[in-house]
């Protein structure tokens, strides 16, 4: 009874504004870079870029940390978007034929994207098909006051500016057609807008391409046909030379061709000039064109596409096309857009300063100023899934002394480069300096290991570790593969770093565990390979210890069938500056490592798989333990992924309901009024079998009952009330937990003593769920401090006064532990009353908005259903609870990492972090200003 | 009562060990599995093992499922010969300072260990003043699955507790989505709920004839299941599958139980009428007719913390190395197997207890066992744990 109460403390006023002080849920900026982008728009005025996605988000970026963003109420793509060049002002198109107008608006100084109004182009007659009317290019004219929308069935319709509305003054092909010469007609229609271009002299003047391929000059003031170019190839796109007395076109064909502008000749049967530049084969489309003029000499031609059907068709190119040079940028995924940094006030040439190409998984940058036309790095739009992202790593508050080290490392490697040309950089970032530097580690599974700057707004690359170059892999001859395309033509040059292709998928990286202070570094992979790494500022040439570590402890009756281990290099490899490798452990057999920690002051790692775990002393280069957690019956396990046992199939077919309920329910939340719940029953029962569960309590010899969940080092109080001393915790996927007092010499007696383990005690929890986290707390019920955080005066020492506490996290509960006695204290049963389980828990601090002095430990903890509650450590009472991620996304919660303070990060798509923040104290999300000068503002907003 | 219904496989030894325990000293000796003999030649043989002529005994036994049963006639003690495996534990106490309330159901499980136990016997007036209220001997009964509350909940609908353990059955039902309707002030609605689908014959749920196919699922260990997804009510019952309770609207209405009748109408209403005391009998034990009497016990709706105070029958195993850890460097550290249950406060007592007397049996215990196969060690430590924690 009393328990119950204490459950229901909302009521208490005081402790109801303390929580309010320290917890707040807000999800702050998107790392990376966006999932399926389909458009993308510049404003040289502003000098801002935006970027829309096909599941309608706009993203503005400037200056490194001026970010907005803005997300359409309909999931729809954006498949065009244009600035009002100067105003702040995005239109953006949808592909269900909508209109948006978006606003940059100014809120306490920052600024932030608001959706203003939006438009629908009505059909002109009944007759006229609803495809007539659906919009095929937009163009804001650079005065801002009005806009030519083209369509599908050839109409040109003009918008006033930015009210939206439509003006009585529409083109159709008919009035066209009267200036056409008979014999071009044929009787054939033009086909769709392609193209609607202002001439870059004449604001009144607008270049109108036609799908067939006919052009044509009109004059918005006189209504009148200026010009007609009739052309007979296809259309793709149309550009203007800068003077205004020439235009290029590209056309379906693989070419473009140049014509030329002149009052005195009205129509114009050909072209200046027609080049196929990858003829005489077939070619593909050239998609889009663009014609800078240089005040060095002959512009700039590029264009994305072109390429010969028959050899080059599958790659995603553009070519940059001067004079002589000719460099053809080979992507690894497919063009979106691109766009030119260029002059466009007063001046006499374009003067191209960067090429901008947003393809399908990156953003690249050229620099077009600089001989041999080097890429610029950026400095956010990191392309985080360059290879698939295998696990995220987060070290809060990094040593100053550890941080520069890295940074140099990086810099050694070319990986982190000054972005003083970055081109883009409208706005002013406003965002406070961070408080304190933070890393982000992203493993992959081309077995890299990637670090990131996650202090600020934007993500950046600091350095990049690779794990393949210490095994012999079937892939270390492709070096020789791009010495071969020297001499080829067209001149390819590989750019970008998005490379889905992995190598060996062994070479994944599965956890990563970082000493800050000393600069250690373990990281495990998929073919159970542990390799401790030191951090060095020299260049090394050494051969890397290899030791073999038999987990199963030569149980009997078990053959593992699943992939071999990795065989290590023989001999010396060199490696450059940053984290070298010195010991490889190898567990036997080599399944995916499941858990791993490391705790740098007593030289020891900890390692386990879905075999056992295993703890070895990396200075001594000797194993200390192994020990098999397997159960007798567990088959899966033992055989291997790529067994075929019952189990594995009911957990595919498992998943597959899942993905295929998820496809049904979609998006949708979850419905609260009982109208829509008797809409989704009306579905429900359409649906012949129904889904069903069985109940069953979880038995000892459920398939994959040993896997290893979680391992961690600390110094506390095992054997009696008296002594303490280093322990080691193990926990398992059936609730078993195994710990172990530590016998560790003194630093002076480390080379001749060896570190032993005794087996202190076993826990075994009565409900067999999986341990998701072990923990253990100090007198205070604190969290004890990391390694060397004592010994350096980096921390207060934690309480050994007062009895310690073991936290067991498992799947279904929380439990608080006395230690020795390992009695239980307190505990939370999070799946018998809520019916979520514990997919990811994190011990937090979080600080108090109200006082700089006060902060209380949580532990914070994401379930299935997506959603985090904060829970009192030790007492193990409720806090708060928010909805986080949408319980469909696997993979997002999958990937969820909290940082010490009471962050977040999880991906939500390959390519992005969502940072969420739990703290009301600690939150880093995008402080910027735009400012601009709107001369008619649409009153709503303000 | 012939012991053969059980047919013991060809494995099965025809010995059965026997660990008999007396005060702090223990006594093994083997009986022969298919010739046990009558009961009062066994009670003359434990005597005269222990050494004990003229001591009236209580004999105890520790059954399969952990639990502390009599043995007082030849039924029950052939019925203890045929289920011992592998060894028999018995427990004998003086008669006159007899802790009759050991007996029963969970009385090993909430003691958990032979240690916990052993206190309980060996000191029976050391930690308990209370006086031992005995209703009956033998109490060779434990608790069946059971409709409850009989008293609080509307006539249509139905609280069943399913006591899953002792038992080999799997809990055995499946769930569905589905949908009801309710009624309210607006009338009849269409609301999503959650259903029985289907029954695993030979299950637990069908053997117990409480629920059935189509039966709607209302709460589980008291929480309401509305707004709930499929996959939460499912880990819900399965994180309750200790001491599963949930209440049911049942699909067939004509069973229901009349409430206002005193003698019952039928049968049905009789056997629940005494089996909604089966969950306070649960209670008696310890605090007897208290908690049933308490008005705070009949409440509107069943509170978690009900649940609460039913778990501590689900403490954790905790498995210590004793004083003689053993190093493990690299090899299969053995987990020399002293169990105890250190939340309990006569845990202190007994470990001395332990030390002097109790570490020669128990690591002749393990010892017996095959040491050299980890799989086969660590299935019979299991093995052993069930006999010492259920």
């Amino acid at each position: 009874m009393m328990k119950f109460r204490f459950r229901r403390q909302g009521n208490d006023p005081q402790r109801e504004k303390i929580k309010q002080d320290l917890f707040a849920f807000n999800k702050t900026v998107e790392h990376g870079f966006p999932n399926q982008p389909s458009a993308l728009a510049y404003d040289p005025k502003l000098q801002l870029m935006a970027i829309g996605t096909k599941s309608g988000a706009i993203k503005v970026y400037g200056s490194p940390g001026v970010e907005f963003t803005g997300l359409h109420k309909d999931t729809a793509t954006v498949t065009q978007m244009h600035f009002l060049h100067g105003q702040g002002r995005i239109l953006s198109l949808l592909d269900d034929n909508t209109l948006h107008l978006w606003e940059i608006g100014q809120r306490e100084q920052c600024s932030s994207l608001e959706e203003v109004c939006s438009f629908t182009i009505p059909c002109r007659t009944v007759i006229e098909s609803t495809s007539a009317t659906r919009v095929t290019v937009l163009l804001p004219k650079l005065n801002c006051d009005l806009l030519a929308v083209g369509t599908e069935g050839g109409g040109v319709h003009f918008l006033e500016l930015p009210s939206l509305t439509l003006l009585d003054k529409s083109l159709f092909q008919d009035e066209i057609m009267q200036s056409v010469p008979d014999e071009y007609k044929c009787g054939k229609s033009l086909g769709p807008v392609e193209s609607l271009q202002e001439h870059p002299q004449h604001p009144d003047k607008i270049l109108i391409g036609y799908s067939r391929g006919l052009v044509v000059l009109w004059d918005l003031q006189t209504r009148h046909v200026d010009n007609l170019f009739l052309g007979k190839q296809q259309l793709e796109s149309l550009v203007w030379e800068r003077s205004g007395n020439s235009f290029v076109s590209s056309h379906s064909d693989g070419g473009y061709m140049v014509w030329s502008v002149s009052s005195s000749t009205p129509c114009t049967n050909e072209p200046v000039s027609s080049t196929i530049t990858y003829g005489p084969f077939p070619c593909k489309a050239v998609n889009k064109i663009l014609w800078r003029t240089a005040e060095s000499g002959s512009p700039l031609v590029l264009f994305s596409g072109g390429m010969p059907r028959a050899s080059y068709g599958d790659r995603h190119c553009l070519t940059i096309l001067q004079d002589s040079q000719h460099v053809t940028l080979d992507f690894t995924s497919r063009v979106i857009d691109f766009f030119t940094v260029h002059c466009t006030d007063a001046h006499k040439f374009d003067d191209p300063s960067a090429l901008v190409v947003l393809l399908e998984e990156e953003l690249v940058v050229i620099d077009l100023q600089t001989a041999g036309w080097p890429t610029i790095p950026a400095p956010y739009l990191a392309p985080l899934h360059s290879s698939a992202i295998t696990c995220s790593y987060h070290i809060s508050n990094v040593p100053t002394k550890l941080w520069e080290r890295v940074v140099s490392a990086g810099q050694q490697q070319g990986s982190l480069q000054t972005h003083t040309n970055w081109p883009i950089c409208g706005g002013k970032n406003l965002a406070p300096d961070p408080k304190q530097q933070e890393l982000m580690l992203t493993g992959h599974e081309d077995g890299t290991v990637r670090f990131w700057d996650a202090s600020g707004v934007s993500l950046r690359p600091l350095y990049k570790l690779s794990t393949a170059n210490i095994f012999q892999t079937d892939c270390d001859h492709n070096d020789s593969l791009t010495q071969a395309g020297e001499e080829e033509w067209p001149p390819f040059r590989k750019v970008g770093c998005f490379d889905p292709y992995s190598d060996d998928p062994r070479l994944g990286i599965q956890k990563i565990c970082l000493c800050k202070y000393s600069g250690k570094l373990v990281v495990a992979g998929t073919a159970g390979q542990v390799i401790v790494l030191y951090l060095s500022d020299e260049k090394s040439d050494h051969m890397i210890d290899v030791a073999t570590v038999d987990l199963l402890q030569d149980r009997e009756g078990f053959t593992w069938k699943g992939h071999d281990r990795l065989p290590p290099k023989s001999g010396s490899v060199v490696f450059a500056p940053g984290f070298q490798p010195v010991v490889l452990v190898q567990c036997m057999p080599p399944a995916a490592v499941t858990a791993v920690t490391l705790h740098a002051e007593w030289n020891l790692i900890a390692f386990g798989t879905s075999h056992g775990f295993g703890l070895f002393d990396y200075h001594r280069r000797s194993p200390v333990l192994a020990r098999c957690t397997l159960h007798p019956n567990d088959s899966l396990a033992m055989e291997g992924p790529l067994s075929r046992v019952k189990s594995l199939k009911k957990s595919l077919r498992q998943s597959f309901r899942r993905i295929r309920k998820s496809r049904v329910s979609g998006k949708k939340r979850v419905s609260s009024t009982l109208c829509e719940a008797n809409a989704h029953l009306a579905e429900q029962d359409a649906e012949v079998t129904p889904v069903q569960r069985r109940i069953e309590p979880r038995s000892a010899d459920d398939s994959l009952s040993g896997v290893v969940r979680c391992l961690c080092f600390a110094d506390t109080f095992l054997r009696d009330g008296t002594h303490h001393g280093p322990t080691m915790w193990a926990g398992t996927n059936s609730g078993s937990v195994y710990a172990y007092a530590l016998d560790v010499p003194s630093q002076e007696k480390f080379s001749e003593q060896s570190v032993e383990a005794l087996l202190g005690k076993e826990i075994q929890l009565m409900h067999r769920a999986p341990v998701v986290s072990i923990a253990v707390l100090d007198g205070r019920g604190n969290p004890l401090p990391e390694p060397y955080e004592v010994s350096r005066d980096l921390a207060k020492a934690p309480d050994m006064q007062g009895s310690h506490s073991v936290l067991i996290a498992s799947e279904e509960q929380f439990k608080v532990f006395m230690l020795p006695k390992v009695s239980a204290k307190t505990k939370f049963k999070l799946t018998a009353h809520e019916g979520c389980r514990v997919r990811k828990v994190a011990l937090v601090n979080f600080s108090s908005v109200a006082s700089e002095d006060y902060s209380e430990n949580g532990l914070v903890c994401l379930t299935n259903l997506g959603d985090i509650h904060v829970f009192s450590i030790p007492a193990l009472r409720p806090q708060v609870r928010y909805d986080c991620i949408r319980k469909e996304d696997i993979s997002g919660i999958a990937s969820c990492v909290f940082t010490k303070t009471g962050q977040g990060f999880y991906l939500i798509s390959p390519s992005e972090y969502e940072r969420f923040s739990l703290s009301a104290r600690v939150i880093t999300e995008p402080l910027c200003q735009v400012e601009f000068d709107r001369p008619h503002d649409s009153s709503e907003t303000r | 009562m012939n012991k053969n219904h059980r047919v013991p496989s060809s494995r099965t030894l025809s010995a059965v060990e026997v660990k008999s325990k007396f005060g702090a000293e223990f006594r093994r000796f083997s009986l022969d599995r298919s010739k046990p003999g009558r009961f009062d030649e066994f009670y003359g043989l434990l005597q005269h093992v222990h050494r004990i002529p003229n001591v009236d005994l209580l004999v105890g036994y520790a059954d399969i499922h952990g639990d502390l049963l009599p043995i007082n006639n030849d039924d029950n003690y052939h019925k203890a010969i045929s289920t011992a495996a592998p060894l028999l534990r018995l427990f004998l106490q003086r008669k006159e300072e007899a802790e009759y309330s050991a007996f029963g159901t969970n009385s090993l499980t909430r003691k958990k260990t032979p240690a916990a136990l052993a206190a309980v016997l060996l000191r029976p007036d050391a930690n308990r003043k209370k006086p031992p209220v005995i209703i009956s001997l033998p109490k060779d009964f434990r608790p069946v699955s059971s409709i409850i509350d009989v008293d609080i909940l509307p006539e249509t609908h139905r609280r069943v507790r399913l006591y899953k353990h002792g038992q080999e059955k799997p809990l055995g039902f499946y769930i569905r989505d589905g949908s009801s309707v309710r009624v309210t002030p607006q009338g009849l609605e269409k609301v999503p709920g959650i259903f029985i689908s289907r029954l695993v014959p030979g299950g637990l749920a069908e053997s117990t004839g409480l629920l059935a196919v189509n039966d709607e699922v209302l709460e589980v260990n008291g929480i309401e299941v509305a707004g709930k997804s499929l996959d939460q009510v499912t880990d819900m019952m399965i994180a309750n599958s200790h001491n599963l309770i949930i209440t049911v609207k049942p699909a067939n209405q004509r069973n229901n139980v009349v409430r206002n009748s005193n003698s019952g109408g039928g049968a049905a209403s009789g056997s629940s009428g005494r089996s909604s005391d089966s969950g306070a009998s649960y209670y008696s034990y310890s605090a007897p007719g208290a908690v049933a009497m308490t008005p705070s016990h009949i409440i509107q709706n069943f509170r978690p913390e009900e649940v609460e105070s039913d778990d501590d029958e689900e403490e954790d195993l905790v498995i210590e190395t004793g004083g003689d850890m053993r190093l493990a460097p690299l090899s299969a550290a053995g987990a020399t197997a002293s169990y105890s249950m250190p939340s309990l406060p006569r845990y202190e007592p007994h470990l001395n207890l332990r030390h002097s007397n109790g570490a020669m049996a128990t690591s002749s215990s393990v010892g017996s066992l095959s040491t050299n196969e980890r799989g086969l060690e660590r299935r019979n430590l299991e093995e052993d744990g069930t006999v010492i924690t259920l």
